[in-house]
């Protein structure tokens, strides 16, 4: 079905708008919403064994997988719920405060200013 | 026109008996009083096999709703009934159903809302939805809840409107009381109704769409004067079908029923079961040679401002009488509409607004002669134009 792009809300017309505003299927994963997140689960690669409880039970669809093997966090779209971190059994996924996070960014940023300077 | 055979039934009865006849896919109710037996009945004729209808119990009226609304997004065709607290409590699907534009008809016997607790007719509930983007339907008589329940569906599927219809009758009154009534065939029903295709199904899984898509930057505010454009545009829509279903039936169809307006020199503006009382006072009053016209709108949502004024326009003084109330406000809802037609219009006919019949108080004879004495006053600037509590 031809439908308007998302990304051009501003520029539609009224008459171009489809009845009961309906979309393209999918256009969720366009719209990130992954700066909600307040806590975030961290994956540890190597406890992993696939056995995708986190998968089934994440309600975002924000556990990557490839081949039927967990690949990662979709970080765009995980809301922090925790459900993941919950149901491992295998110790694979662990849950931080966001701002940890960002402290380690700002710390990174830092180091790399200074080695900046230094050279 | 058919052969009639009349029998009585209630308003109730003749709501449940039309959705039959047109078997819809999907029925999504909860029990409230008195809308109570046109889901009653309806989960009858589920239960005996007369219609192939999913009837799905659910557990409030914000899940009833909520069901409707999913199963016409997949496209199915939908109805369902309800009153009073049970519209109330949907009333956050009632914007969503309209801005989704699915067409889902909806009966509601329009009752009181609490508090205090009153299970008896006025139309405060439905008021409440006024503004939700639904196409609104008022019914005098158990006879037009049946018509007025079979163009819905017309209505409300023609690809001009998608938008859903709520067809109302006055709790109790019309809903419970047994009336004469005339009913079509199940197949003069089932082919003027016709066959449904929604317009972007999700269960169309070769096109795969989303419903219910979050609108960002400016597109929610275009949309929404599109929203208004499309319920304002639906009125000559539901004339059409009106005027096509009363070509079958042998009975008229107007969007206003205008009583008497030709010669009257006061008009009473009215919806619902009460025109008839007001028409039955008018009418002694005639006798009498005091010329009285009555105006009912069978459609409220989209308002029909030109035909209620063309009705209106010749009347020295106008009385509308609302079976609600809008606490904190200057008038009724009635009476807001019409004034602002008659202003927009020219007309500085003088208006008194009445509030009567709350919580199913009694239309009585004298209240509505209280009415009709106070025209002359009214007339002639003698009467004040604060909203009146009738028989208060």
């Amino acid at each position: 079905m031809k439908m308007p792009a998302l990304d051009t809300f501003d520029e539609w017309t009224p008459e171009e708008i489809p009845t009961g505003f309906v979309a393209n299927a999918g256009t969720a994963d366009q719209y990130v919403t992954g700066g909600w997140r307040s806590m975030r689960p961290v994956w540890f690669k190597d406890n992993c064994v696939s056995c995708m409880m986190c998968f089934l039970a994440c309600p975002d669809s924000s556990i990557e997988v490839e081949d039927g093997k967990m690949v990662g966090i979709d970080y765009d779209h995980c809301k922090g719920c925790g459900v993941c971190v919950h149901e491992c059994r295998f110790k694979a996924l662990d849950f931080i405060r966001e701002e940890e996070v960002v402290h380690e960014e700002e710390e990174e940023i830092a180091s790399v200013i200074e080695k900046a300077k230094e050279a | 026109m058919s052969d009639h055979k009349a029998f009585s039934a209630t308003g109730n009865q003749m709501i449940a008996e039309a959705i039959r006849q047109i078997d819809p896919d999907v029925m999504a109710a909860y029990p409230i009083t008195p809308q109570t037996t046109i889901v009653e009945n309806y989960a009858k004729y589920v239960a005996n096999g007369k219609v192939h209808t999913e009837f799905v119990t659910v557990e409030s009226e914000h899940s009833a709703l909520s069901a409707c609304i999913g199963a016409s997004a997949a496209g199915a065709r939908v109805a369902t009934a309800t009153a009073s607290q049970g519209l109330a409590l949907m009333w956050e699907e009632l914007h969503i159903a309209a801005g989704m534009r699915t067409p889902i008809v909806m009966a509601n016997a329009n009752r009181a809302l609490s508090a205090p607790i009153s299970i008896h007719g006025d139309h405060s509930d439905v008021m409440g939805a006024r503004d939700t983007g639904w196409i609104i339907l008022f019914a005098e008589t158990a006879q037009e809840a049946y018509d007025n329940t079979v163009i819905s569906f017309r209505i409300a599927e023609d690809k001009r409107v998608l938008l859903p219809v709520m067809t109302t009758l006055d709790g109790f009154i019309t809903s419970h009381a047994m009336e004469r009534c005339e009913m079509e065939e199940d197949q003069t029903v089932k082919d003027f109704v016709g066959e449904y295709t929604p317009l972007y199904p999700l269960l169309d899984t070769d096109n795969p769409v989303g419903h219910g898509m979050f609108a960002n930057g400016t597109s929610y505010m275009k949309y929404r004067s599109v929203l208004r454009k499309v319920n304002h545009g639906a009125l000559p829509i539901i004339e059409e079908y009106g005027k096509a279903w009363a070509e079958i039936t042998g009975r008229p169809y107007e969007l206003i029923d205008a009583w008497g307006v030709e010669d009257a020199d006061y008009v009473v503006v009215v919806l619902g079961s009460a025109a008839g009382n007001v028409r039955h006072v008018a009418r002694q009053m005639r006798e009498e040679g005091v010329k009285i016209g009555v105006v009912r709108p069978r459609v409220y949502r989209p308002f029909p401002a030109e035909q209620l004024v063309n009705a209106c326009k010749n009347a020295k003084a106008i009385a509308v009488m609302d079976r609600s109330d809008t606490v904190g406000g200057q008038y009724g809802p009635l009476a807001v509409d019409t004034m602002a037609a008659l202003y927009e219009a020219g007309l500085s006919i003088p208006v008194k607004n009445y509030v009567f019949g709350l919580g199913g108080a009694d239309v009585t004879n004298e209240l509505i002669l209280e009415v009709f004495s106070n025209f002359e006053k009214l007339e002639k600037g003698e009467l004040d134009r604060d909203l009146a509590f009738l028989g208060v």
